[in-house]
Formats: C-alpha cells, structure tokens, sequence
C-alpha cells in the first residue's frame, strides 16, 4: 500500500495536519502537500477512470504533466472540474470528487466499455455511429454524452474575482529549477531587468531531489543561496505559483499566477493572469518523463520513475513497499537506489538495454539491488492496484520469464524537454538521435519585431540532462538574454558541479519489442484519451500517415494534458508502423496554453459589472427609476419604452405614440453623434462626405444629409447645422459617432492632409432633449424668454437660447416624427436638469417620455429611413428613393463614382416602397414577397423584402416599408409575403408616407 | 499580438492600442475613372507573402493613421511612418532592402 | 441657474489606493499648429501653463495643458471658468486655422492617491502600460486603452494619479478601478 514515511518530505511541515475529503471520505495531509501526495499517503491509489474504457486509473506523474489524477475541487460557487492533483496543494478543508465514473469510483457500469475494447477501437465512433443518420440526433448522441465528457460543468457562478496584469521586461526566465534561477542571476548581475517565475510554489525544480553539489554546496543550499541573491537584486522580480502559460508575438508572455489557489478564504483575486512584454526570453521549463509502453500500464499503481522519487523525497510518501523499476535509461536507477535507502524493497530493476547501465548501475546493485538487463515488463497484474509484473526478454515477443510480486511499478522511457514554450511561436525543434528527443534548434528560433530571435532554451529544456550542462547552458542563456536586451553581462564562469558519467538510453517504443497484439491492446500511450499502441498502429494502417491525421484520428494528445507523456511515444508508434524515422514524421503543433489555464483569469476584469462597458447618458438614471424597458444601441442603453406599472410593452409603446402625436413627448436624444467640423475648407470636405451639397447651408441652418462609403452604399445619416461660416455641426446615427469620426480623420489623414479642416467629436458634451408633438412650442416658450416662434425659428432652423435660470442651450427645429418638434441640447452636465424642468413644464400637457420603439413607428409612419433597417451595407441612396438628397451639381463626393457602376444603375434593383396589408395585420419583419417560379436551387423566386414593419397606434393598422422590384412603378400591386408557418399575408405596394403627407404638422 | 510604434505620439504600444486599416498607398480613382482603374481601387488590394506596407490608427492613442511596412510571414516590423505621403520613405526602403534583398512591392523596390 | 453634474458626482472608494471622482473641470479641446505663437501665447494666456510636449502635461494644480495629439491639445481649467477661456482662444487664434470647443461636460475624471505603488499597480491591471517608476511618471500624459475603453493618465504627483475617459463609460470606469484596488488585490510589484 502507499504510505507515509516516517522520515523524508523535505517541501513538508509535518507538524500542521490538514484535514481534506475525497468522495466524502475524510483524510488528513500535511501543509506542504500536494493534493496528490496527500492521497498517496491515504493510500488512495486509485483516483479516477478513464475517458472512453472507464479503466480505474492512479496518479502516474508529479506534475503539470498529469494525465489521469483530475478530480472535481470544491463545491457550489467555488466549484471547478478537471483539477490536476499534482499541481493542486493541499490546504485544511479541501473537498474534492473524483470523475468519470457512474455510480461510484469503485463500481462502475461504464467499465463495461473495457471488456468490449476489442470492439471500440479508433475511430469506431467515425464508423459505426454514422449510420443511419436519423439515429445520430435521437440515440448515439445522447448516449455518447452520457457516457462521455470528464469532469461536469460548474453549476454555479463563480465566486472568486480575477485579474489582468501588465508588465514589462527586459528578460523573462520561466521557470525556476536551477537553470532558472542560474540565467536569472546572469542576466540580473548583468543589470537586465529580469522576472523570473516558478509554477510551483518551491524554487529548485527537481535537482535537490536528485542531488549533487553546486560549488562545494548540497544543491538545496545552492538554490537557498541562488534565490537569496535574486532577492537582494532591486532588477529582479520573482514570482512563485506563476506558470509561463504562453509565448505570442513580439514577445508577448502570459504568465499564469495562481494567487488564492492555496488560501481559497484570503482576500485577492484567485488568479492574475500576466501579461508580459520580455525583451526576451528564457525557458527554463525543465523536461518530462516518458512512460513505457508495456501491457497495463495504466494499473493504478504504475508511475514515472521521477514521480516516484519525487514523492518519496519531496513529500516522504511511498508509492508502495516493493516497487520495481523498470528503464531504458540510466537515470531511474537513481529511483531504485532513493528508495533502497529509505527502507523500501526493490524487487527488480528491469533494464530493458542488453548490456545494461552505468555507473548508477553500479550503485544500485552495490545496494544489493537485482538488475535484469535486456529485459522488459510483459505485462502488470492487477486490477484496480498493482499487484506484480511478468517479466520477459525486451527482443521477443512477451513470454513471461518470471512474475515478481509488487505493489508499484517505476518507469522511465528516457526524457523529453518542456519545449512548448520555445515552441508556441514558431521555434523549430531537431531529432537527437543520441539522447532520443526533440530539442530546441538553436539556429531555428522564434524572431521578434525587429526579426531578432526573443526565445532562449535553457537547462534541460534545451536538452542538458546531468547538472553540470544544465548549469553551464542556463548560465550562458542568460548572459545570452542580458547582452541581446543591451547588456553587459559578466564574464564570470558558471557554477560548476561534478559531471556525471551515463550509459546512453536506448529507444524502446515498444516493451516488448514484439509485443502480440493483445499486449498492445493493452499498452497505453494516451491515458486520459484511452489512445492504445494497437490504435496507432489501425490508424497507419487505414491510411492516416500524417502525424496530424492520426492524432485527430485517434485523439491522440488531445486531452486536457494535450499528449505531454503521449505525444512522442505515440509518433514513434507512427513512425515504426511507417517504417520511416521520426523526424520525418514530424510532430505536431504546440499550442498555447502550456497547461488549461482557467476560463475567468483570460476573461479577467471582464465580468459581472464590468462584463462590457455600457454607455449611460445624463438622464440614464431618471430612465431607470421610470420604468424603462432597455434597448441596447451600439455600446448605449436606450429607453426602448418606458412601461407603468401592468402596462405590456406593446401597450406602453402605443400610448407613448398616441400622447406624443396628440400633445407632448420627450426623447432623450443625447446618444445621437455630434462632430464638429471647421475650417476653411470645411465646406469642400462636407460636399465630400455627404451626398448632398452642404456647403451652400447657410449659417443658422439644418440640413438632413446621407453620408456613403466609397462602395457608394449608405452608411449614416443625420443632420447637419451650420455653426458657422467656417464651422458645421454633423449628427449621426447613435451607433455611428465614432466610426463617422474616425472616418472623417481617416479622410482628412491620409488622402486630403493638406486641406485645412479640423474635426472634434463633442457627442458626449451635450445632452440632448427631442421635444415634440403639437404642445411643444409651447411648452418650450415656458422655458425661455427668447423668441422661437414660426417666424423666429422656422423649420429646419436652429439657434441658441437661454433657458429660464441662465442656463444656454442650443435649439434645433426638426422633425423625425412627423410634429412640430424641437431637440434641445445642453451641456452633459445639465442634461439631468433639463429633462426634469421640460417633465415639469410639461406636466399641464400630459407630458409623455418615449422610447426608441415610439421612435422608429412615428418615422416609419412618416416614411423615413432608418440606417440599419432601410440599409443593410448593401443599399444606396438611389435604392431608397432618396436622388434628392444626391447633388448633381458636385463632380465629387464619397461614393459618386461607384453609384456610376453597371450593376448600380441597374433598373432592376429593388426600390423603397410602402407595403399596407389587406387584413390590417403587421407583416412579419425581414419578409420576402414572392414571384413565380423557382430559382436553379428550387426555391421560390422573389421579388422583395420588408425592411422595416410596425403596428401603427395612429392609423389602427400595420405598415411597412420595403424594397420591391419596379416597386415606385408598381403602386396599388398586391403582394404574397409567405410566413414561417405556411400561410401568407398580402400587402399592397404603397407610398412609404403614410401619415400626413403634406408635411403640415411638422410645419406649424 | 503585435508591437507598433506611432509615429505621430512615438508610443510604442501593443497591438490592442491599434485598429489596422489595411493596404498603404492606394490611389483613389473617382468620377470620370475607368471601370478598371475604379475597380481596382476598390476591391483589387495585396495581400503578400512577405513585405507588406499597410495603415493603422493608433485609436486607443492620439488617434492618428500612421503607415507600417512589415513582414507579414515573420511579423518583423521594418519601420513606420507618416500617412502623409504617397510611397514609403527612403530610409524604410533601404532598411528593408538590407534585411530583405531584393524585395518588392507593387511598383516599390 | 441648474447645478452642474458630474457623472458620478463625486463618488469615491476606499481599496489598497482612494478613487475617487474629482468632479467637472473644465475642458477644452483646442486643435492647431501647436508649434505656431499664437498657439503657445494664447495657451500659456489661458491656463499659464506652456504647450507641452509630445505626450506631456504641464501646469498643475487644476490647470493643466494636456497634449493630446500632434495638432490637439487638452486644457483643463476650472469648470465655471471654461466659457471665458473658449471665448479668449477663439478670439485669441481667430487669424489662424484652429478648433477650439468647450468639452467640460464630455468626460469624467478619476484620482487616485495614497500608496504610489498602489495606484501604479491598480493601472497596471486595466492599462497596457509599463507604470515602472521611470518608464511612466509626473509630466507624462499617456492615452490609451483601460480594459475595453479609451483613457488618458496622468500622474499630478509621486503619488497621485488622474484618469480620464468618457463621461458615458464612468460608471464602467469606476467599477473597474474599484476591482483593480480592491483590498487584498496588491500585486507587491513597484515596491
């Protein structure tokens, strides 16, 4: 059984007992643990099943690189699914579940899938679910969701806050084993400005687990003394609990801070996630073992040989009391030789090398410990623990030579460089032969803005695998880092310790050699996507030769660990069953991040409040507290109604109508874009940008103008008043302020930079007070003392005023619904005020606030255009009717050349029309009138559509707009709009005016 | 995510500072254009493998349009510079002709 | 007259840094060859500060003279002395090409102040800029991007800092600030 020991645990406070539960069961740890050793030390080997077999599972690595042990952690609010057990440390009253399996851990029905996983091998879902295809949607589906997925979905919102952070670097080092902590110092004694950052919350990486000397110094004190020296560096900023998630362009960095992880009460953001700007980088990110594939890998039980080392010296907990060993390499032998001197039994080291390790070797069995060379694992008895090993010759094909009784099993298939990071932006990796890895080709590094190279391996993350090389190669990486951000970094020697002599690894994708089809079946490469040697092989088989192919084939590495221990294992599969090298097999791509990061620290601020900025005007307030039903507009809220209390939206919007139209209603107008333009050449500029002539607008003026792009479809309207000689005042759409702007600088910045034109948005400036209906003048007059009579102020006219208390205000005389109306515009400030005198004046005219709906009926009953709904980025001024609103006297404006176009001018293109149905009723909104016959698609034909379509409270009637074919010639047609369910409305082609014609009420 | 620098604040900033407005230099054919040369205007722009002169808008910034010649298979920037001008500037083009020998680009070299 | 409002009408919060809402000032946008005299003399009339340069504030204390773009200027005055101001630098530039336009009701402005590397820190969560002491600091102006919106700091002093942005976006603003100096939320960083 695991266990703790009763010495060892050097990362451990023993003397702080942590009480946590697993599956409800209440177990104690230690501080200092990690989830992970904690429930080794409760000897709970088994911690999960897998994805597609439901096979019971265990922990097999110590870190990041952790496939199997994911348990649901904590509950409601704090809930969170698919946490790694390695990475996660214990802390008192942790809860946490284990996933997979239904209905208990131990018992469990989908482990059924196992006994027919002769029958369910790659890409059998592709096969046999496919057909027939009706059944997809009604019974594999939803069986496949059942049965499938890992950890369930949070049910809750989040509790915690989370947050972004930007930094600036000259030299980022990620990570901080010794490597790390040696390019820090070099580039920090060198004056670079330096972060250094560590995903666990120890420095030291694995070297003080396998020990050696630095300089005279126990390499525990050699990472003591490195890390009080980085302290003492006011360029150095260390940083513990942060992963290097991401390398991006141009040196852009994204370090992942887990901040509460540990404390889930402190106060603070749970994580922070980095956003970092490095001169350049260095990955000190360490390598990872390899599993061997062998039958039965994946018993609980069945470790690297790293982790099992780590957990014994790291947290003082044994995997079990007799572990064989079993390698191709000489570096597990130091797991063999940990454990012997804790007390442990090692029945067997199986060396799968015919001649053999080392001088390690020789230590090991110095120790007395059997080593069995040429040998390898034929397969692992047990079920859901280990129970023994069978052993064979490596060279045949799995007979068992002998069965050894053991309770764990510690493999190693040599090591493979964390090279993800250096990776992620395009650095190219080689094959060594020699140390059997991808490596980091020096010659092929990622090139930052200036085309230099930004990433720099270092350590065994270059591929140094004795601390002597490390030392060396991290020392030069960050000199290396230090001089390329401008610095001059020291010439001193890098620390030395004693290099150590190795017995090379041998290539051993397969254990053994020429395992029998049922040993593969039963080898994993894949644990968390159940991917098998045997599916490698049906995948090559089938024709899926690209890596690519058979990793999307297969799943292959396409877990939440994204292949960290399968990847390369499984490509040499590949390319064995290729009969090609692997190099030309390729791997495949490395994507960010380098473990899931969590969904809320890439969202950071962006959530609850501050999801999205939302855009309030100076009345927002008044709106909010009177019942407004809201309409997003752009990045504005808008009144859509406002309601009373039982009123329906419907009802709300009619009344508004109607009371406006009879008396008095109020428009907050202060979302409209206003844009200065000035200059002496602002009248040239404005007869550029809009279709009409502006510059003939005489001071004083209002003219209601269309603005095109250079495709020459519509993009904005509104309308412009004339400040002064040399200055106009342009409205546009509520969604269009900014983008109008910036396309009116974009003009003035790159094609007319020589004309003497200044614009200034001042949208926000003014808040703005649509007063309309036949009451309006009057209840304008009870605020101002100045004259804006007929004859004062005529329509289309604008002037300045100063409302009763001193306040100045600019008055408007427009019309958008149709009344006599005045918008009144004041500064922001004030805006509040104003609305709240013109609700008081008005209150002896049944003063009516409306919304944007009341808005858009009395404009459709008056026809006018609505940008967005009239237009589509498809449609031209010509389209809508609208060729008065087209000087023929200018030989230029935006989009005069492209109305000129064949397929604009052609006499077939739809037009704006009126559409009145024959029962009254309102058309459905974006409707299609329908020809005869069928299109080469065999659809119906068509021959318009509706663009806009409302219930008119004024006529008692629905009303539309729409673009129809030759519909100006066409008036009094009737026409078919077929609903969603089958039945059709028929409407009649009208004049788009529907109310008051003769323009009289906005007139008087 | 890009860096840039604005020439006209000499911020230099992150990508997310900018708003790219795609291909540089583009002549405007109006009124009285041939169907061609209209054409073209509108709709025939580059998009090539390697050095590339485009416009961006430092819109987060001074809100200024800047031009930016890069290379759009490395990323590398080569330099940036006014919008107020017709072809890149002299000392864009010899720094990308000493890191990219024999470059073209439309009718620059 | 009405009382003059700002957005949030001097709203504060207390978190590892004060914001708080400074309330209106007045503004205005003043564009033109900022390099001409009539530029300089009349700004330096106006608020007695110099035009400042590239990305620079001068003045202090409420006058301030913000550099906005290569043809634009902020001048922040006091709010009720706006309207003078406006009429002074239209007449005072009226011989050349210019925009001058009173904004003093366009915009909200945020202080924060108490620990320096605090209010470093809390920008430095919303803004993609480097908030080192020596890479931003006192007589800097800085436009940018605050999460999802346009902003503009500046730093009056060691330890105080100005931010400004759209009237209509304060209440984003705000809660923004308030999260990034929530208690608890220090990053340790500019210490």
């Amino acid at each position: 059984m695991s266990t703790r020991l009763a010495n060892g645990g050097r990362l451990l406070n023993k003397g702080r007992a942590l009480e946590f539960t697993f599956n409800g069961k209440r177990m104690t740890g230690v501080e200092g643990d990690t989830l992970a050793s904690a429930l080794l030390a409760n000897d709970q080997m088994m911690v999960g099943r897998s994805f597609k077999y439901h096979r019971p599972r265990g922990i097999v690595a110590s870190g990041g690189e952790e496939p199997n042990a994911l348990v649901g952690l904590g509950e409601n609010g704090k809930f969170e699914p698919n946490q790694r057990v390695t990475t996660t440390e214990l802390f008192d009253g942790l809860t946490c579940a284990s996933q997979n399996h239904w209905p208990s851990l131990e018992f469990d029905v989908g482990a059924i899938n196992s006994k027919l996983s002769r029958f369910l091998p790659a890409g059998f879902y592709y096969k046999m679910f496919i057909h027939p295809r009706p059944l997809w949607k009604h019974v594999y589906e939803p069986f496949i969701r059942q049965s499938a997925g890992l950890g369930k979905a949070p049910r809750d919102r989040d509790e915690d806050s989370y947050e972004h952070f930007y930094a600036f670097y000259d030299v980022v080092v990620v990570g901080g084993g010794v490597a790390g902590l040696q390019a820090a110092k070099a580039a920090g004694q060198a004056g670079a400005k330096v972060l250094v950052m560590e995903q666990t919350p120890h420095w030291g990486g694995r070297a003080p687990v396998d020990g050696g000397e630095v300089d005279g110094l126990s390499v525990d004190r050699f990472v003591e003394q490195s890390v009080s020296e980085l302290h003492a560096m006011e360029n150095v900023t260390l940083r513990t609990r942060m992963m290097g998630a991401a390398v991006y362009d141009h040196g852009y960095v994204m370090g992942y801070e887990r901040v509460n992880d540990h404390q889930p009460d402190a106060k603070g953001p749970r994580h922070r996630l980095w956003r970092i700007r490095a001169g350049q980088i260095v990955t000190a990110t360490g390598a990872i073992e390899r599993p061997l594939s062998f039958a039965g890998n994946d018993i609980p039980g069945v470790m690297l040989a790293s982790a099992v080392r780590d957990y014994a010296v790291d947290y003082g907990v044994s995997v079990g009391d007799r572990t064989v060993v079993v390698t191709n390499n000489d570096d597990a032998y130091r797991t063999a030789i940990t454990l012997k001197n804790l007390g442990l039994e090692v029945p067997v080291i199986v060396d799968a090398r015919p001649s053999g390790g080392g001088p390690l070797a020789g230590e090991a069995v110095a120790l007395g410990i059997r080593v069995e060379n040429g040998k390898g694992i034929a397969k692992v008895k047990g079920g859901k623990r280990v129970e023994g090993v069978e052993i064979c010759t490596q060279a045949g094909e799995g007979a068992a030579l002998e069965t050894i009784k053991c309770e764990a099993v510690a493999m190693s298939g040599g090591w493979s460089p964390v090279v993800h990071l250096w990776s992620h932006c395009g650095g190219k990796l080689l094959w060594d032969d020699e140390n059997v890895m991808f490596r980091p080709d020096g010659d092929k590094a990622p090139t930052g803005a200036e085309g230099e190279r930004f990433v720099i391996p270092a350590g065994s993350a270059d591929g140094c695998l004795d601390l002597a090389s490390v030392l060396d190669n991290a020392d030069a990486a960050g000199k290396a880092a230090a001089q390329a951000t401008g610095h001059t970094p020291g010439k001193g020697a890098a620390p030395q310790a004693q290099p150590e002599t190795m017995t090379p690894i041998q290539a051993v994708w397969m254990m053994p050699q020429g395992a029998s089809y049922k040993l593969r079946m039963k080898a994993w490469l894949d644990y968390q996507n159940d991917v098998k040697v045997s599916d490698i092989q049906l995948a090559a088989r089938e024709g899926f030769e690209s890596v690519e192919h058979a990793k999307r084939y297969t799943t292959l590495g396409m877990a939440t660990d994204q292949g960290k221990l399968s990847n390369i294992n499984g490509l040499a599969i590949l390319s064995d069953a290729l009969s090609q090298g692997i190099p030309q097999t390729g791997t495949t791509t490395f994507r960010p991040p380098y473990t899931p990061i969590s969904m809320s620290s890439i969202a950071g601020e962006a959530r609850n409040e501050t999801f999205q900025p939302i855009r309030k005007t100076p009345m927002h307030s008044w709106h909010e507290a009177n019942g407004a039903h809201w309409e997003p507009v752009g990045a504005w809220r808008r009144p859509y109604c406002f309601q009373k209390p039982g009123e329906s939206v419907h009802d709300a919007v009619n009344r508004e109508i109607k009371q406006t139209r009879d008396s008095l209603g109020l428009l907050d107008a202060s979302t409209l874009g206003k844009i200065i333009v000035k200059g002496p050449d602002a009248g040239k500029f404005m007869d550029m940008l809009y279709t009409n002539m502006m510059s003939t607008l005489k001071p004083g003026r209002c003219r209601y103008g269309l603005m095109c792009n250079e495709n020459g479809f519509l993009m904005d309207d509104g309308v412009v008043a004339r400040l002064d000689e040399d200055t106009f005042l342009c409205h546009t759409t509520t969604g269009g302020a900014d983008n109008i702007h910036g396309h009116m600088e974009e003009w003035l910045q790159t094609e007319w930079w020589d004309w003497k034109v200044y614009t200034a948005n001042v949208t926000e400036q003014f808040a703005q007070v649509g007063v309309v209906g036949p009451k309006s003048r009057k209840v304008l007059q009870k605020l101002t003392d100045d004259d804006i009579s007929n004859d004062a102020l005529t329509f289309m006219g604008w002037t300045e005023i100063t409302l009763k208390g001193g306040l100045p205000a600019r008055v408007f005389r427009i019309s958008f619904a149709g009344e006599l109306s005045f918008e009144l515009a004041v500064p922001a400030s004030h805006g509040r005020a104003l609305w709240d005198m013109l609700m008081q004046a008005g209150a002896e005219f049944g003063v009516t606030p409306y919304g944007t709906e009341a808005m858009h009926v009395m404009r459709a009953e008056k026809g006018f255009i609505m940008i967005g709904d009239e237009t589509d980025g498809t449609v031209i001024p010509q389209d809508l009717g609208m060729d008065w609103a087209i000087s023929k006297k200018k030989e230029d404006y935006l989009g005069k050349r492209a109305q000129q176009r064949s397929h604009m001018t052609d006499p077939t293109r739809w037009k704006l029309v009126g559409l009145e149905t024959l029962d009254g009723s309102t058309l459905p909104d974006g409707a299609y009138a329908t020809a005869d016959g069928t299109n080469a698609n065999g659809q119906r034909n068509v021959q318009g559509r509706v663009t806009s379509t409302y219930h008119s409270p004024t006529l008692g009637r629905g009303i539309a707009m729409g673009l129809v074919l030759n519909g100006p010639d066409r008036m009094g047609d009737v026409l078919d709009f077929p609903k969603v369910d089958g039945t059709v409305i028929k409407a009649k082609i009208v004049d788009p005016v529907f109310y008051d014609k003769n323009g009289e009420k906005q007139n008087v | 995510m890009l860096i840039l620098t604005c020439p006209c604040c000499g911020v230099t900033a992150e990508e997310t500072e900018f708003h790219g407005g795609g291909e540089a230099h583009v002549t405007r054919f109006g009124p009285g254009s041939s169907e061609d040369d209209f054409h073209g205007y509108l709709f025939e722009k580059v998009n090539p493998k390697g050095v590339h002169f485009e416009r961006w808008r430092h819109n987060n910034g001074c809100g200024k349009w800047f031009h930016a010649a890069r290379c759009t298979v490395t990323l590398e920037v080569f330099g940036t510079y006014s919008a107020q001008t017709t072809e890149p500037p002299q000392d864009i083009k010899d720094k990308i002709s000493a890191k990219r020998p024999g470059w073209s680009w439309r009718e620059f070299a | 007259m009405s009382e003059a409002v700002s957005a949030l009408k001097g709203a504060s919060f207390d978190g590892f840094v004060t914001v708080k809402d400074t309330g209106l000032h007045g503004m205005i946008t003043l564009r033109g060859d900022l390099a001409s005299d009539a530029v300089k003399a009349a700004v330096q009339d106006a608020t007695g500060a110099p035009v400042p340069g590239q990305r620079e504030v001068s003045g202090a204390d409420g006058n301030w003279v913000a550099w906005m773009s290569p043809d634009e200027l902020l001048l922040i005055v006091a709010y009720d002395a706006a309207p003078q101001i406006e009429a002074d630098l239209r007449k005072a530039l009226s011989g050349s090409h210019h925009l001058v336009a009173n904004v003093s009701d366009a915009r909200a402005v945020f202080r924060l102040s108490g620990s320096a590397t605090g209010l470093r820190e809390a920008i430095a969560k919303l803004c993609p800029v480097d908030m080192t002491p020596g890479a931003f600091g006192p007589g800097q102006f800085r436009r940018t991007r605050m999460a999802q919106i346009p902003a503009a700091l500046w730093m009056p002093t060691d330890d105080s800092l100005h931010v400004i942005c759209f009237r209509s976006v304060a209440d984003y603003a705000f809660n923004l600030l308030k999260g990034a100096a929530a208690p608890g939320s220090e990053v340790g960083l500019f210490s």
